[in-house]
């Protein structure tokens, strides 16, 4: 476990510890916060032939809530995640295949959509899967002050009066995904982005810093 | 698509960012309180309002709620299966769901009737007949319109019996705060853009992007599930196309209300 201490965007305690898990091809858990959420990956595997795709590889997300069943929340979800992850995975080296990644709350204190993408990105690399280039996930929260909070808990998010998500490419550092909630003008947005891409750079030092560490362990 | 491209134009004759032609019909549904029928293109969405009495929440007494849900059934492209909705349909439906929360087009406060005991529920439903792309924005206007359409009629709460009592006869509209519009783009190698794409276009780019804003230029949902990234510059693009769209098509579902006031 690694923690990451913030100066100028104040991004929670984050943690994350990767190949934990034995069944899956790949795993990880992120921590950030109090929020926790497990991921696994398996694959590439045999394809179901109904959902077989003939130049690359069938990416599925599944999101298991902690109580319940998955509701429409977590599908859109899903969504979100999965076209992530194909834009940066090379699909197109494993045709006809599928790949699963799974992803499991522990605990959910805000936040939850950007951590699901950092525990994802980390699953996808401890499975060993080629990809174009990593991504993070980023959650600002403006709240009713105008300030922008990065990395919101539960009731920081719930006090906001907009709430954005962002994943973010390692390579340039541009939006991949954005999903959002609350109304905001166009100059809060673009500040959210800027902040957001700050942060992530915080996010990709903090990657570097825990695999670096877990391999000259292991060697 | 790489010819087309070069040539700045698209397999329907279109520019790069030209709509399809939108045609709006509302009130085509004369059993439900409120319905509107879109056009954009070859897609068609048709969404009914259903208004039902119910008990407001003990978390929210004081708030009706507004229930959104899109169909897409195998009637309208060969992609959809019968059964349970799929996950395409799911995610419009959160995303609908996410813009009325957003834009606060309807104050959940004005659906109440009587603070804890009885409240609106306004079930709008959103179908698909015609699948041809850019179902999102299709669905927004149509739930616009619908909305604006929307009559609820009177209802009292009989003192003795504590019995709603309604009056059909008295009639009103709902209030509408805020007129949210989506425009949707597809992008082609992280450099072109196109608005409102077709079904072979979308399934052809390599990520989509949807905004929506309303009428004092807010943005209430920048929806970009994933896919290549966009730069800064191209998203200002978007943002500026989809305030200029917002404008034509609150005109555009003023003027056809208009008309049925009018036709009366």
């Amino acid at each position: 476990m690694e923690v990451c201490e913030s100066s100028k965007v104040s991004l929670r305690e984050f943690g994350c510890e990767q190949n934990l898990l034995s069944r899956p091809d790949g795993s990880a858990s992120f921590v950030q916060g109090d929020t926790s959420v497990m991921a696994g990956v398996y694959g590439p595997a045999e394809v179901k032939v109904s959902k077989e795709i003939y130049d690359r590889a069938t990416l599925e997300v599944l999101i298991q809530p902690k109580v319940g069943l998955p509701t429409v929340r977590e599908r859109s979800q899903e969504q979100c995640i999965r076209e992530t992850c194909e834009a940066s995975l090379l699909l197109s080296l494993h045709p006809r295949s599928s790949l699963t990644l799974v992803l499991q709350v522990l605990h959910d204190d805000g936040s939850l959509l950007s951590c699901f993408l950092n525990a994802a990105c980390m699953a996808l690399m401890d499975a060993g899967l080629p990809m174009s280039c990593l991504f993070c996930g980023v959650t600002c929260a403006i709240n009713t002050d105008g300030q922008i909070i990065t990395d919101p808990t539960a009731a920081q998010e719930k006090e906001s009066r907009a709430l954005m998500t962002f994943a973010i490419d390692c390579a340039k550092r541009r939006v991949l995904m954005s999903s959002t909630k609350g109304s905001f003008s166009v100059h809060e947005l673009q500040q959210c982005i800027a902040v957001s891409q700050k942060a992530s750079e915080k996010i990709f030092q903090f990657y570097r810093d825990s695999v670096r560490r877990r391999y000259s362990k292991n060697l | 698509m790489f010819h087309f491209q070069k040539e700045n134009c698209r397999p329907d004759g279109r520019e790069l960012s030209e709509f399809r032609t939108t045609t709006l019909n509302i009130g085509s549904i004369s059993t439900a309180n409120g319905s509107a029928l879109v056009k954009l293109g070859n897609t068609t969405i048709i969404c009914g309002i259903k208004a039902e009495l119910a008990n407001p929440t003990v978390e929210a007494p004081g708030k009706g709620y507004i229930v959104p849900n899109v169909d897409l059934p195998p009637l309208c492209s060969s992609r959809f299966r019968p059964g349970p909705p799929g996950e395409q349909a799911q995610a419009a439906s959160q995303f609908i769901a996410d813009v009325i929360e957003s834009s606060e087009l309807i104050k959940a406060e004005d659906l109440c009737i009587e603070r804890g005991k009885l409240c609106w529920v306004l079930y709008c439903d959103i179908m698909c007949l015609d699948y041809d792309g850019n179902i999102l924005d299709a669905c927004i206007i149509a739930l616009l319109a619908a909305l604006k359409n929307t009559q609820l009629p009177e209802v009292t709460i009989n003192k003795e019996t504590c019995a709603p009592e309604v009056n059909s006869e008295k009639r009103r509209g709902l209030t509408i705060h805020k007129h949210p519009v989506g425009a949707s783009f597809c992008v082609f190698d992280d450099s072109i853009l196109i608005v409102d794409p077709t079904a072979e276009e979308e399934s052809l780019s390599t990520a989509q992007l949807t905004v929506v804003t309303d009428e004092a230029d807010r943005l209430c949902s920048l929806h970009k599930p994933g896919g290549t990234p966009l730069s800064g510059e191209k998203l200002q693009e978007c943002i500026s196309r989809a305030t200029t769209r917002q404008r034509e098509i609150q005109k555009l579902i003023d003027k056809v209300i208009c008309s049925v006031k009018t036709e009366k």
